[in-house]
């Protein structure tokens, strides 16, 4: 078991003829994703990846064609939420987008037909999801991941790979990793993931990883003290951010009241979760948390 | 991205929305005639000589003045364009005043706050409102957040009268007034979802004696991600109100943030990066920056990191640390060892990569001529990097 996605995924990848499309479906499939379409507008009919994936012109198209259920998004900002509509009118389960700098407008107008469309989303501006061993959607480092109990959710790239590695070494695989993106607008929260993962036999326990600006951390935190059984480590990445400064990711602002690292560090350990203070930590953290 | 309140102003004008209007100068030379012309432009005698600059909280600051008269309004101009202004947003150190708003002036009989930003958690907008206009509105939110009066708006549907209404009931405008502030709200709406801004701010926005409603203030701030469909937007930008190290790195696509320590560091992707201040903080130290190199950092980007880091003289030591995932960090240790050849190893350089190639990274870094000193993983890295800036 494993959550969202999996071997049986059929996968769509828009934008697959772009630099950065091409690139990365090379490397899901050799991790083994199982991609059955790419969409290129004006390119429908070619083939791409030395043979291996038919293009279409629109995701409907691939729909139809190949019954494609989960789309990975790499199209440039301008035109990303658009992308993302698309998958959602086409019927596609979830689409993963990986596309930083969607300007937030676009994302609000977008949510709110994924929602009535009722599809996934992850994302915007996040490296995607690795079901380990069986389908990696996104620029995660397939390589780091070993097979595990442990589900990992993140805002932020990097920052997950350097939980996945941190697990590792204390002997730790993953069952699913996602980063759900940086950005004020993302599609499926902190709390969507949670439930995910309290509901997956496999995963024993999780690490939530988090960074000022926004409540999402926070409602959580409140959400998992209710509704989780697992053991959750976490970490909110900016303790030493001045206010008012964007850090990096759209979403990392700290704009008064509860979005401060403080605040939610204090917060999430009110609510049951292990807070790592150090990044160091997280490894070590979960490794007690299990045998306790 | 932010702008001047002159500019916020002009961009309310062309949405219709009424401004307390003037001209900027920025030398002393104009000033009178300035002053002369928005006296007779807009039949007002006393003017207000109001400081441009980006951060807030300038009439506590002295920068905004109000002279009943023209050799009033003069001096106070000569007293404010060049001055080092500094307010509780600017930092001690303040911020030099080099344009100057001169504007009419008005008979206030209410002061009101009005604000539109976006509401993460209900993936709307929220348009707020208050009769405690002209104060520090986080004052009134934490001690009276009952007179603040919100809606929110779908931004599919967009702002609709009844909540412009409710908006100005809740101000207690009556009569002229409250039709007029219905249409201004509306306007502003408009004017939010236009401009792509993710934060509209008017404070205060005034009834006068005369019964008009007017935004005395303007405040932006834009969504940087959309600024490549409002080039108008994006050439108001004022580089003089930003530090030029910050400049500087924007022209490499390096996210720079200069702060105030000593430690500098060079992470790839946001979120490393400040978990990578904040260890750096538990080992002791005070990192001197965010620098955030991006998902593809390259020998180049590693090489202008560098450049940007050693510009402020308060480093003494500079922390890298890269996890591979689709960087190879062979190819970073390379690009380090090139920036040291470049730039000389002026202050110590902790080194940690991890992920793709890490192995042969390591091996290419300590077979290099130069001393740069190898982590293996966070914390081991921080306290090195802090040791060895404490020794420097």
């Amino acid at each position: 078991m494993s959550i969202l996605v999996n071997k049986n995924s059929r996968v769509v990848v828009q934008g697959i003829t772009g630099s950065e499309g091409t690139f990365h479906a090379t490397q899901m499939l050799e991790y083994g994703t199982n991609i059955v379409a790419g969409v290129t507008p004006g390119k429908g009919g070619q083939s791409t990846i030395d043979g291996k994936v038919p293009v279409f012109n629109s995701v409907e198209e691939a729909k139809i064609e190949t019954d494609a259920n989960v789309s990975i998004i790499f199209v440039p900002p301008p035109f990303a939420a658009e992308a993302i509509i698309e998958a959602s009118d086409a019927g596609i389960e979830l689409a993963v987008c990986i596309t930083e700098g969607v300007p937030v407008q676009d994302m609000v107008k977008a949510k709110r037909i994924i929602d009535q469309n009722n599809m996934r989303l992850l994302g915007p501006n996040c490296p995607g999801i690795i079901t380990v061993d069986e389908c990696k959607l996104g620029i995660m480092p397939g390589f780091i991941c070993q097979k595990g109990n442990v589900g990992v959710v993140s805002k932020s790239g990097t920052l997950t790979y350097e939980a996945i590695g941190q697990l590792g070494n204390v002997g730790l695989g993953q069952t699913t990793a996602i980063g759900i993106g940086g950005d004020p607008i993302i599609g499926t929260s902190m709390i969507d993931v949670l439930e995910l993962f309290e509901n997956d036999p496999e995963t024993k326990g999780v690490v939530m990883i988090g960074e000022i600006g926004g409540q999402m951390e926070n409602d959580a935190a409140r959400w998992a003290k209710k509704n989780m059984t697992k053991p959750i480590v976490g970490f909110i990445a900016g303790q030493t951010a001045p206010p008012g400064r964007r850090m990096g990711h759209a979403g990392a602002i700290v704009s008064g009241g509860d979005d401060t690292a403080e605040a939610k560090m204090r917060i999430l350990t009110e609510n049951g979760i292990a807070v790592c203070e150090s990044v160091a930590d997280i490894g070590e953290k979960m490794k007690k948390a299990l045998n306790n | 991205m932010k702008i001047h309140e002159y500019q916020g102003k002009n961009i309310f004008k062309s949405y219709g929305i009424p401004i307390q209007d003037g001209y900027v100068i920025e030398h002393i030379e104009d000033a009178s005639s300035t002053i002369e012309k928005v006296q007779k432009d807009f039949n007002s005698d006393a003017v207000l000589v109001k400081a441009q600059i980006h951060a807030g909280g300038r009439g506590k600051g002295g920068g905004v003045k109000y002279s009943p008269t023209a050799e009033e309004a003069l001096a106070n101009a000569t007293n404010i364009l060049g001055m080092n202004l500094v307010t509780h947003q600017t930092g001690a150190e303040g911020q030099k005043v080099r344009k100057v708003y001169i504007t009419e002036a008005f008979d206030i009989e209410n002061e009101y706050y009005c604000a539109i930003t976006l509401d993460r958690g209900k993936t709307k907008d929220v348009f707020m409102v208050s009769t405690e206009g002209g104060v520090e509105i986080e004052k009134v939110a934490a001690e009276t957040p009952e007179k603040i009066i919100k809606v929110w708006i779908d931004p599919l549907v967009g702002m609709k009268s009844y909540q412009a209404r409710k908006l100005a009931f809740g101000l207690e405008l009556t009569g002229d007034a409250f039709k007029t502030a219905v249409k201004v709200f509306v306007k502003l709406y408009q004017c939010y979802q236009g401009t792509d801004a993710s934060l509209v701010e008017i404070n205060p926005l005034i009834l006068s004696e005369d019964g008009r409603i007017i935004a005395l203030d303007s405040k932006f701030n834009f969504d940087d991600n959309a600024l490549y469909r409002h080039p108008d937007i994006a050439g108001l930008r004022d580089k003089n109100e930003e530090d030029p190290t910050e400049v500087e790195a924007s022209k490499f696509d390096l996210n720079y943030i200069k702060l105030d320590g000593n430690v500098g560091c060079m992470v790839n992707g946001a979120g490393l990066a400040m978990a990578t201040m904040d260890i750096i903080k538990l080992a002791g130290g005070d990192p001197a920056n965010f620098l955030d190199v991006g998902g593809a950092a390259s020998a180049e980007s590693v090489k202008n990191g560098f450049k940007i880091i050693l510009s402020d003289d308060n480093v003494k030591a500079i922390l890298i640390n890269i996890f591979g995932g689709i960087v190879r960090c062979d190819r970073v240790a390379n690009g380090v060892i090139q920036a040291v050849k470049e730039l000389g190893l002026k202050v110590p350089v902790v080194v940690r990569l991890e992920g793709t190639n890490a192995e042969e990274a390591k091996t290419i870094l300590s077979e290099s001529e130069f001393a740069i000193i190898p982590a293996d993983d966070m914390k081991d890295a921080a306290q090195k990097v802090v040791d060895a800036a404490l020794k420097n």
